[in-house]
């Protein structure tokens, strides 16, 4: 690439909207949508890890699926390596999908039963025509060793593994081409706490490897904390604050993000004990109606008027660290602002 | 490596949970075990299954060599010697007639094996005519969606919203009887059931993660549907079959012993069965035993289709 600076992955106001509604023709007459994400913008820069989080429910594994094309974004623009994908044909998308690959929350769902797993971490090298059958087989060897498996397991069923050794095998499977992003949606949210540090830290060591670029999709701060360079939290559709993630965690400008770090376990009983939790008032408002003005006002403990009517502007509060927050500051919530 | 403890312990409960097969591949590249090989493994443990398999095999030997040797062993089982046939009236089971004679005199065990030819093609046939449709239809609506969905699916209540053997009688009323016509009939109507399964087993398998990995990888339609959608919903139509196969014989029986189906003098087990019910109360063996050919047969068709269904469940962890 002759710009080095030029980001890996770059999202332009990425929008996804689902229509809504089963009734009759599917409810393609009805004006209503569910506005899943909502002007998503961020880069990811080669190497690096992005960490996504959010509740349940705010988009986050839509954007990743809408990067990877497997539900396209309603609008707003994908750039890989400077290539908007949208504008793609279907070679060319073929062809950067060699390069961005995905892991998937489920290891249970995820490998198809019917192949080994030979077959099924393979199949990507198959689908690109790298390689004759006997150079693949040598390559998932290796894989299967790297990721921790034993590679004369090489021709058994996925159904024969644990849910930690399935979830490598889809590692393997994502790595075999060496691609130079892949998007972890919640790569280890399906697995019990001693695996999923297994797996986090077995993530690390091959990204120190091959040098690969993540996104990595988790609801866990604790989880992102451990793997991202950079960190961004996602509200209903719109990401209100981003940072690397030392800062995120030190100063959180964001009310949001304040109440979410509020919630990461502390493995120490004297400070979990003594410590002021942020506790958020009622569920996340329904996509399809969203809030006025800033969408976190109905839960805000420290809202004001403004924020139901004004839009946050996402804007830029230090060095790369956007908030979007009218009182954006760090630590905005206050003590006298805790209900206990 | 900076994990050797997960390394130990995924190996260990993974070589824990199959032993054998650890070895097996240890010792080889080659695969040692492929999908279709590991169900039979697991059919050949249900002893219900592996009877009816048995059963059927020596049924359909039987009935496939009977023109070599059951005319010459047991007599001819359409046409009767006028000479004898008042002496060979409806004899009682002997050595020489196991299955005693019918009223013309003809040997009945004669005659039911050759019925197995009818009763098994038309059980076979008329399957196949509906598996096909079906899974041509099922395939269209849970590919396509949207109005060929609607359109295909509201075709098959239709179709289901009619009793199925009256719907094939009034059928086989307009184009005349006949054992052509049997197939034709039976293979026709019984695409429905086929269908909606089909299509349901495609339309689970079409939402999976795998899908959209294999997607995501940037396979073709082509091998998505050939490598991963197919492999994973077939198994419920081999079941389904299999047990469809039973239920076109018994059609075909109710079918014939209405005088429906197959054309007198030819043999099928409906009709052996109506003209033995007259003789029920002097020669019930008559009925009885033809009786007995369907029940058996139909029933190793069904178990034989519940043994498949256990055994093609990949999630059953043995072998």
């Amino acid at each position: 690439m002759a710009d080095t600076n030029m980001p890996l992955l770059k999202v332009e106001h990425l929008h996804k909207e689902f229509p809504t509604g089963s009734g009759f023709m599917g409810g393609k007459f009805s004006k209503k949508v569910v506005s899943a994400v909502n002007d998503l913008s961020f880069e990811i820069r080669a190497g690096e890890t992005f960490g996504l989080v959010g509740e349940s429910g705010c988009g986050k594994s839509t954007t990743g699926r809408a990067i990877m094309h497997l539900d396209p974004p309603t609008s707003g623009k994908v750039y890989f390596e400077g290539r908007d994908i949208s504008k793609m044909n279907k070679k060319e998308l073929k062809a950067m999908r060699r390069e961005m690959q995905f892991i998937f929350q489920d290891p249970y769902a995820s490998l198809n039963p019917r192949m080994t797993i030979g077959e099924i971490i393979s199949e990507p090298m198959v689908i690109h025509g790298v390689g004759t059958p006997e150079e693949r087989i040598e390559r998932v060897r290796e894989l299967l060793d790297v990721v921790g498996l034993n590679p004369e397991h090489i021709n058994r069923y996925p159904h024969e593994f644990s849910g930690g050794q399935r979830q490598r095998v889809g590692i393997a499977r994502s790595f075999i081409l060496r691609p130079k992003l892949i998007i972890c949606d919640e790569p280890v949210s399906a697995l019990d706490v001693s695996i999923q540090a297994q797996v986090l830290n077995l993530l690390k060591d091959l990204q120190k490897q091959y040098g690969t670029a993540y996104l990595f999709i988790a609801h866990d701060l604790s989880v992102v904390q451990h793997i991202s360079d950079r960190v961004a939290v996602m509200y209903l559709g719109k990401m209100v604050e981003l940072s690397d993630w030392k800062r995120l965690y030190a100063e959180p400008n964001h009310p949001y993000t304040q109440a979410l770090l509020s919630a990461v376990p502390i493995p120490d009983p004297d400070v979990q004990q003594n410590r002021k939790r942020i506790i958020l008032a009622g569920d996340p408002p329904s996509p399809i109606d969203p809030p006025s003005g800033c969408r976190f006002h109905t839960r805000c403990p420290i809202a004001q008027a403004k924020c139901s009517e004004e839009t946050p502007e996402f804007r830029e509060i230090g060095d790369g660290h956007f908030c979007a927050c009218h009182y954006a500051a760090p630590f905005p919530i206050k003590e006298s602002h805790i209900d206990l | 490596m900076q994990y050797p403890m997960s390394n130990i312990d995924d190996r260990a409960n993974a070589a824990a949970t199959a032993p054998e097969h650890h070895a097996a591949v240890g010792a080889s590249d080659k695969p040692t075990r492929t999908l279709w090989g590991d169900a039979f493994k697991r059919l050949r443990k249900n002893k219900l299954a592996m009877f009816a398999i048995v059963w059927l095999a020596i049924t359909i030997l039987v009935a496939a060599t009977a023109d070599l040797w059951v005319p010459q062993v047991l007599g001819n089982p359409t046409a009767s010697d006028t000479a004898t046939m008042a002496a060979n009236s409806r004899l009682a089971p002997s050595f020489e007639h196991p299955f005693g004679t019918d009223t013309l005199g003809r040997d009945v065990l004669s005659r039911v094996i050759y019925g197995a030819r009818i009763s098994l093609t038309v059980g076979i046939v008329a399957t196949g005519i509906s598996t096909i449709i079906g899974l041509v239809m099922g395939a269209i609506a849970a590919y396509y969606g949207g109005i060929w969905d609607t359109i295909i699916m509201r075709l098959a209540d239709t179709f289901l919203a009619f009793p199925y053997t009256l719907f094939v009688i009034a059928m086989i009323a307009v184009i005349g009887n006949g054992i052509q016509n049997v197939f034709f009939a039976i293979g026709i109507l019984g695409w429905p059931q086929i269908a909606r399964v089909f299509r349901s087993a495609i339309l689970s398998v079409k939402e999976s993660d795998y899908i959209d990995a294999a997607r995501s990888m940037g396979a073709s339609d082509v091998r998505i549907i050939a490598r991963h959608i197919f492999p994973n919903s077939v198994a419920s139509i081999v079941v389904y079959a299999t047990m469809n196969i039973g239920g076109a014989i018994l059609t075909e029986s109710a079918l014939s012993f209405l005088g429906m189906g197959v054309i007198p003098p030819d043999p099928s087990w409906g009709t052996l069965i109506q003209e033995g019910q007259k003789f029920l109360q002097t020669e019930p063996w008559l009925m009885i035993l033809p009786g007995l050919a369907i029940l058996t047969t139909v029933l190793a068709f069904t178990l034989l289709g519940d043994g498949l269904r256990d055994a093609l469940d990949v999630k059953m962890k043995d072998a």
